[in-house]
């Protein structure tokens, strides 16, 4: 079980590499897709009896993660007519290495929080910080406005990752409400991205600056 | 049983806005849907709370299988909720079909679906604030109320001014709100659970007690609209649909009432300084409100300024109740907490009709200006006829309901004078609320005869007629209520004295019918009411037998007088204005004559609210100044706001 669930992770945090590096907006899309469908295996890896509500969260999570969002994605960049990150406020390559650096400081630091001694805590806890990092980077760095929702959508997957921890102490109904928030949030920054779109002809978040009152 | 009816009729109240939403918005079919949904379930609710045994206490509770992480919705029902119920039911259902006449859908089109929803959705929520045992619960509530009356107030959301005192009252009750959250997270700290309300929190140190009751005090003091809490009742009430004002004036300040009624017993003892506060803020609201009423020209803030009043005169009484639980004065007790119970229904009767009738007028007259009305008298008998007997009753006159439940309150501070020596003083109270009442009843002349009597002002008072009959009859049967509680209180006593059984915490209370007998109010009101009927029929007669003829008044040998020229209700209460300038504050331009042959003059004068348009707002602009500074941080760049967070993150991270 652990070995898997570590494989699990491993992978995860490569996909958070190759976010941070490259530039074609639709293979962002189809890597935070695998992504997606990778952390739904989670929560039947990690509880010990496997009911109905974790067999739910994981179907849910694959389905609203994997396939949902990721399509809408898709359809807002077809709409929008964007292919490519064009120019990022700091470089594919500088982005690769601020997220590598993060990833390595995030594993150094685990160890003195307290969950990281159960011996699951071991990789999720910097995984799941190495993904907050990602998110935050790709939100912080990138203007379009689809790079960052994928940017907020790694971060939540980082949140996922924390959670799976304290599965036993926060009820179900918490996880999905969390589930269902992220695909809202995410349905209406699609409508907005149209909207952005629309009216600036771009999909350049920094020109929103000009609505400042 | 009884509850489950309860929470079913509440369910009905707030879904009853909710089939008018299918229908076209010309369709006046949703409208008496939404109407009839409210009054069977208003009725029923009524019925379920009048004609039931409640246990004395509140033993009925309700625990649904559903939970929230942090705590179970509960529900119970005691005599106290079922007193604050009646009014709830009452006037929701009154007013749906107020409505009908008031605000039909044909004529207003765009937001009269609007209003019926959130009208229903209030209703419910108060229902459910009420019956509340669970702070969660009561918070959900209480938001639900709160938000709806704030879609409510902002009916007509195009005016700008409706907008602004919508934003006042949006403010006001998020502050309000913000001071229960902490009273409440408080409580379940030093309670151990969210059940509301306890009665006997024991051990508490004397800071915490201090700091629950002043936020409970405030957080509720907002709602009820106590002085100088009150700021956003005014132009609220003013502002809003006569019949939004009516639920808000007589149900929905009762909620904050309720909270505070709640709220001083909850260690069982309550210190003496307690009963001293209320006394002090009720006194305080009483007086000055009914002085600021008493100088407005536009008469639904008048109303609204009389409702502060009435809230003072009820928190004054309730202190009273406190100051008897602290000293240990049953008669106190029941007396003032009798009068404080019993004045907030008489004040959910007649306040909601004396709107109702102002929303006549408006209706009619197209005009919220007292000086421009006047002799409507002759052209709508009818809401005459109701606003001067609402008038009479909130001005405490007998044989009215206002007078049994002022009397009550009266009599319990006589009580003061012989009993403990610690609260004699308490005695002062008496004359204070004399003035209190000698000002209202100059006030509700004011409204009656600048309104009513005389010539009429203007064109549109001149051709102003009596509303439809859905409009007329929920003003008939409110009247017709503050007739039968002021004629036969006893009726209502059985109900009240349960209330105050199941509010004093040791049981050691003493029923209002041993201290009084209230068939010598019946004695007393049957007679005046039959003298005052047949000097209506004597005066009528006398009318009748002789022709009616016009004749021009003495007007100095000016040859075109009109109506304008004739005392307008500034006027009246000029002397009084300037005895009481200190505290009215008014603007005042005052003309400038000079010489023999002296050029046009002007003279200019209005009273804005003293706490918002004199202290609260320039304060508030100043603090926005320098707010402004704050502003570099708002860059506009998306990239730099995810920085922010993630220092705030980190920040946060490091403290911990």
């Amino acid at each position: 079980m652990l070995m898997i669930l570590n494989a699990i992770l491993v992978l995860v945090i490569l996909i958070n590499l190759f976010a941070l590096g490259t530039s074609r907006m639709k293979a962002l899309i189809h890597a935070a897709a695998f992504q997606g469908v990778l952390l739904g295996f989670l929560p039947p890896l990690v509880v010990k009896d496997v009911g109905t509500l974790p067999l739910l969260m994981a179907v849910m999570t694959i389905v609203l993660k994997g396939i949902v969002i990721p399509n809408m994605l898709l359809k807002a960049l077809r709409d929008a007519q964007v292919k490519r990150e064009v120019e990022p406020l700091i470089g594919f390559m500088p982005s690769i290495l601020l997220g590598a650096v993060a990833t390595a400081v995030a594993l150094a630091l685990a160890g003195h929080l307290a969950p990281a001694h159960s011996p699951l805590g071991l990789l999720v806890i910097p995984t799941s910080i190495s993904m907050l990092c990602t998110g935050f980077l790709l939100l912080t760095t990138r203007v379009k406005a689809v790079t960052q929702v994928i940017g907020f959508l790694l971060l939540e997957n980082g949140i996922f990752v924390f959670g799976l921890l304290l599965l036993s102490a926060i009820p179900y109904l918490v996880e999905l409400g969390v589930l269902l928030d992220l695909f809202v949030g995410i349905f209406v920054i699609s409508i907005i991205i149209h909207h952005i779109n629309r009216a600036f002809a771009s999909q350049d978040t920094r020109r929103l600056s000009s609505l400042k009152g | 049983m009884n509850l489950l009816i309860l929470i079913m009729t509440a369910i009905g109240l707030i879904c009853s806005g909710v089939p008018g939403l299918f229908y076209h918005r010309r369709s006046a079919t949703g409208q008496h849907v939404a109407m009839a949904i409210n009054v069977v379930a208003s009725a029923v609710g009524m019925a379920a709370v009048l004609f039931h045994d409640i246990p004395r206490v509140a033993a009925e509770g309700w625990h649904p299988v559903c939970s929230l992480p942090i705590g179970k919705l509960a529900l119970s029902l005691d005599d106290m909720s079922a007193w604050f119920l009646l009014p709830i039911f009452f006037i929701s259902a009154l007013g749906s079909v107020y409505g009908l006449g008031y605000w039909p859908q044909r004529k207003h089109p765009v937001d009269g679906r609007k209003l019926r929803l959130f009208w229903g959705l209030m209703s419910g929520a108060m229902v459910l604030v009420v019956l509340a045992a669970n702070s969660v619960w009561f918070l959900i509530a209480w938001e639900i109320m709160a938000l709806s009356g704030y879609f409510l107030l902002t009916t007509e959301d195009g005016r700008p001014e409706v907008r602004q005192s919508g934003w006042v009252y949006f403010i006001a009750t998020h502050l309000a709100t913000l001071c229960l959250i902490v009273f409440f997270v408080m409580l379940r700290i030093y309670s151990g659970s969210f059940h509301l309300w306890p009665r006997a929190l024991v051990g508490l140190p004397v800071g915490v007690l201090t700091a629950l009751f002043l936020l409970g005090l405030i957080g509720f003091g907002f709602k009820a609209g106590l002085v100088p809490l009150h700021v956003w009742l005014p132009a609220g009430h003013a502002n809003a649909p006569s019949h939004v004002s009516a639920l808000f004036s007589g149900v929905m300040l009762n909620m904050g009432i309720y909270g505070i009624m709640r709220l001083v017993v909850m260690t069982g003892n309550p210190p003496l300084w307690w009963g001293v506060v209320l006394i002090s803020v009720g006194m305080l609201s009483a007086f000055s409100a009914i002085t600021w009423a008493m100088a407005q020209r536009d008469f639904k803030r008048l109303l609204a300024y009389s409702s502060i009043e009435n809230i003072g005169i009820i928190t004054t009484g309730l202190g009273l109740a406190v100051l008897g639980l602290s000293v240990d004065q049953p008669i106190w007790v029941a007396l003032g907490l009798g009068g404080a119970l019993l004045h907030t229904l008489n004040h959910s009767l007649f306040k909601p009709l004396l709107f109702m009738g102002a929303g006549g007028m408006i209706h009619s007259a197209k005009t919220r200006d007292m000086e421009s009305l006047g002799g409507l008298a002759a052209r709508m008998p009818a809401v005459f006829c109701v606003m001067l007997l609402g008038s009479a009753a909130i001005a405490a006159l007998p044989p009215l309901n206002g007078f049994v439940s002022e009397m009550l309150i009266y009599l319990g501070f006589f009580q003061t004078l012989h009993g403990s020596a610690a609260a004699t003083w308490a005695a002062w109270v008496v004359p204070a609320l004399a003035l209190v009442g000698a000002v209202a009843l100059m006030t509700f002349v004011k409204l009656t005869a600048t309104c009513f009597v005389g010539q009429p002002r203007s064109a549109a008072a001149a051709g102003a007629h009596d509303p439809a009959a859905t409009m007329l009859w929920p003003m008939i049967l409110l009247a017709a209520a503050c007739v039968l509680v002021g004629a036969f209180p006893v009726l209502l006593v059985g109900l009240l004295d349960h209330a105050i059984a199941a509010w004093v915490p040791s049981h050691r209370s003493i029923p209002l019918v041993s201290i009084i007998n209230f068939w010598w109010l019946t004695a007393l009101a049957l007679p005046l009411m039959i003298c005052a009927a047949g000097i209506a029929w004597w005066i009528h007669r006398c009318r009748r037998s002789v022709p009616e003829t016009i004749i021009g008044t003495w007007d100095c040998g000016y040859a075109a007088p009109s109506g304008r020229m004739q005392y307008t209700g500034s006027s009246l209460m000029q002397t009084m204005a300037v005895i009481f300038r200190r505290i009215l504050w008014r603007h005042e331009q005052p003309p400038e004559v000079h010489g023999i042959f002296p050029r046009p003059a002007d003279y200019a004068c209005n009273t804005p609210d003293p706490l918002l348009d004199r202290v609260a707002e320039p304060v508030l602009k100043k603090v926005g100044q320098i707010l402004e500074s704050a502003r570099i941080l708002q860059s506009g760049s998306a990239q730099l706001y995810m920085v922010y967070i993630l220092l705030i993150l980190l920040i946060l991270l490091m403290t911990r």
